[in-house]
């Protein structure tokens, strides 16, 4: 199969520290893989690996068919990146930028033209394109960059949190725009993000980075449906903290649970059925005097998959 | 997955490498059209000369034309000159792109990492040249004269646009290696040393003691030598030998520091 972007054991070391530990990806062409993590996973160092600013330690990676050590430069020619914050000359118009990208593209001026009509649609930069850069908006800046990184028609789009920092509006047209740019240039893209509703609604698999190494993978509904349980949460009295380890063995000793945790004051616990054992795990509570806050009963999310292979939320891995 | 547009076969814009040459052209177009959009650069680089010109020549004139033969308006109109062109660049402008990824994003191209460089120096060069018009213009208005003609003008100038550009590899050096603005600022303490450990004031014959020996290793020197003999003798040959020399020396230091500087930062580490 041809593949996109495929890594061969690939890992990055700072030091002693492993910043990327043996990560195997084989993303086929055309696909949004989204690459979940808390902050300091190391998404953005193998992002930098992948897109040929950094050089691997340990194994290896081709993107569009290149070797990221070896073939840098034809790697370049393939690829288009966004980096976290958006890398922009304030002093420069969004047109003079994207025409100086084209023309480092060795672009014509024709074709440059005809990409600036079809990307001034695409990232709805619009009349904005003449003005000085550091006049526009974060979301504007962010819709810029991603049309600075697609000037020349890459075969591969690294896109990396692209959307940090962006109030909700601004983060569902980016995502719209993600969307549109796989759909209609039939771009692979390879997308980082902390956000788990963002991995969710973009990408078509989802790979799940923790400390540095590749922990999970799959489809979003893959990934959920391997937990192939209900989720019910306990939220304990903020008081209660004492009483976690308590609650997780009452609960644990219910038949239908098929796995508990604790995350802070919440307690979750994996049901066969959600709806019928939600009654018996309010009793169990009631029954050893656990002082509990609030029951809720849902799907599982990502999150509750990072916990099951992580052993902790993505806000406490990215905050310990 | 976008399996239908995969198979597209629209035809595609091909993304392909520039060549040098044209690398070149694109950094240098963006860093000339950035001058303008950066006014607080050059306003000093305008103002300082000017002051310079009219303090020295209000101070010193009248003890410095004690030594014979020497109009002392035209011997400091080329100092004013090396004030105008010594330390100009887009170095502040570089730690900027690399402090805010912008760098970064044009290293992802395929862009030549020389012309990385040497498109920003063509610019320098440039702005250079442009400086030293407004500063002849005003030796013009106190009433120097090239006894060299108008082709010694077009001369003098085009030295001090090489050795202003000379002199830019120094802060393209640090401006590579630290990727610091405030590393960058301070490399105008390098100008001190060249520009005032020098015939800046009287002329070698008039200097004594450690300055007259300091003088004489001080590349500036014979720079100024050659830029004088263009005012006041004609064509001296020696002179602007010793000029040309001067500015290749200097910017042979100062050129293999920026280019490994440069080498540095675009190296995958």
């Amino acid at each position: 199969m041809d593949y996109a972007v495929q890594t061969r054991g690939i890992g990055r070391s700072f030091g002693d520290v492993k910043a990327v530990d043996a990560i195997d990806l084989a993303i086929p062409r055309g696909e949004i893989y989204g690459f979940l993590g808390p902050n300091g996973a190391g998404k953005t160092t193998l992002v930098r690996m992948l897109i040929t600013l950094l050089m691997p330690s340990a194994g290896g990676a081709t993107v569009a068919g290149y070797d990221v050590v070896s073939d840098a430069t034809e790697v370049r020619l393939r690829i288009g990146a966004a980096l976290q914050d958006a890398a922009l000359d304030m002093k420069q118009t969004g047109r003079e930028l994207l025409r100086l990208q084209g023309r480092l593209y060795g672009l014509s001026r024709r074709d440059v033209d005809t990409r600036l009509s079809e990307l001034a649609g695409l990232v709805d930069i619009g009349d904005a394109l003449d003005r000085f850069i550091g006049t526009y908006s974060g979301g504007m800046k962010r819709r810029l960059d991603l049309a600075a990184s697609l000037i020349h028609n890459p075969e591969v789009l690294f896109l990396d949190e692209p959307t940090t920092g962006l109030d909700p509006i601004s983060r569902a047209r980016v995502w719209e725009e993600v969307r549109r740019v796989n759909r209609q240039m039939a771009v692979t893209i390879f997308l980082t993000t902390q956000y788990l509703e963002e991995a969710d609604a973009l990408a078509d698999r989802v790979g799940i980075i923790n400390r540095g190494r590749l922990i999970a993978q799959g489809t979003p509904a893959e990934l959920k449906r391997s937990l192939s349980n209900d989720v019910v949460i306990v939220h304990l009295d903020a008081g209660a903290n004492g009483q976690v380890a308590e609650a997780k063995a009452a609960l644990a000793a219910l038949d239908g649970v098929a796995d508990v945790d604790a995350s802070g004051s919440e307690v979750i616990v994996q049901v066969a059925n959600g709806a019928a054992e939600i009654s018996n795990i309010a009793l169990a509570l009631n029954e050893h005097g656990i002082h509990v806050n609030e029951l809720t009963l849902r799907t599982p999310t990502l999150d509750d998959v990072f916990l099951s292979v992580a052993g902790a939320r993505m806000e406490q891995e990215a905050g310990s | 997955m976008n399996q239908a547009a995969v198979s597209s076969s629209q035809p595609r814009i091909h993304a392909r490498r520039a060549g040098f040459f044209a690398d070149v052209v694109t950094v240098a177009i963006r860093a000339l059209r950035s001058i303008p959009r950066d006014p607080e650069a050059i306003y000093p680089a305008l103002l300082i000369p000017v002051f310079f010109y009219a303090i020295n020549i209000g101070a010193l004139q009248d003890v410095a034309e004690r030594i014979p033969g020497i109009d002392y308006k035209a011997f400091q109109l080329p100092v004013a000159i090396i004030f105008a062109v010594t330390g100009i660049s887009r170095a502040v402008t570089l730690v900027t792109d690399i402090q805010t990824g912008y760098f970064d994003r044009l290293s992802l191209t395929p862009i030549n990492r020389l012309a990385m460089l040497l498109g920003l120096t063509v610019a320098d060069f440039a702005l250079v040249v442009a400086l030293t018009l407004p500063v002849i213009a005003i030796g013009f208005i106190v009433g120097v004269r090239f006894e060299s003609g108008l082709l010694g003008l077009l001369l003098f100038a085009l030295l001090s646009g090489c050795w202003g550009l000379a002199f830019t590899g120094f802060g393209y050096a640090i401006a590579f290696k630290t990727g610091n603005p405030a590393a960058v600022n301070s490399s105008f303490l390098l100008f001190f040393p060249f520009v005032f450990l020098t015939t800046v004031f009287v002329p070698r014959e008039a200097m004594t003691g450690w300055l007259a020996v300091i003088a004489i290793f001080n590349p500036v020197t014979y720079l100024l030598d050659g830029l004088r003999s263009l005012i006041s003798v004609g064509w001296d040959a020696q002179a602007l030998l010793g000029s040309v020399a001067a500015i290749v020396g200097v910017g042979l230091v100062s050129g293999t520091l920026a280019l490994a500087a440069l080498r540095g930062r675009t190296r995958r580490r």
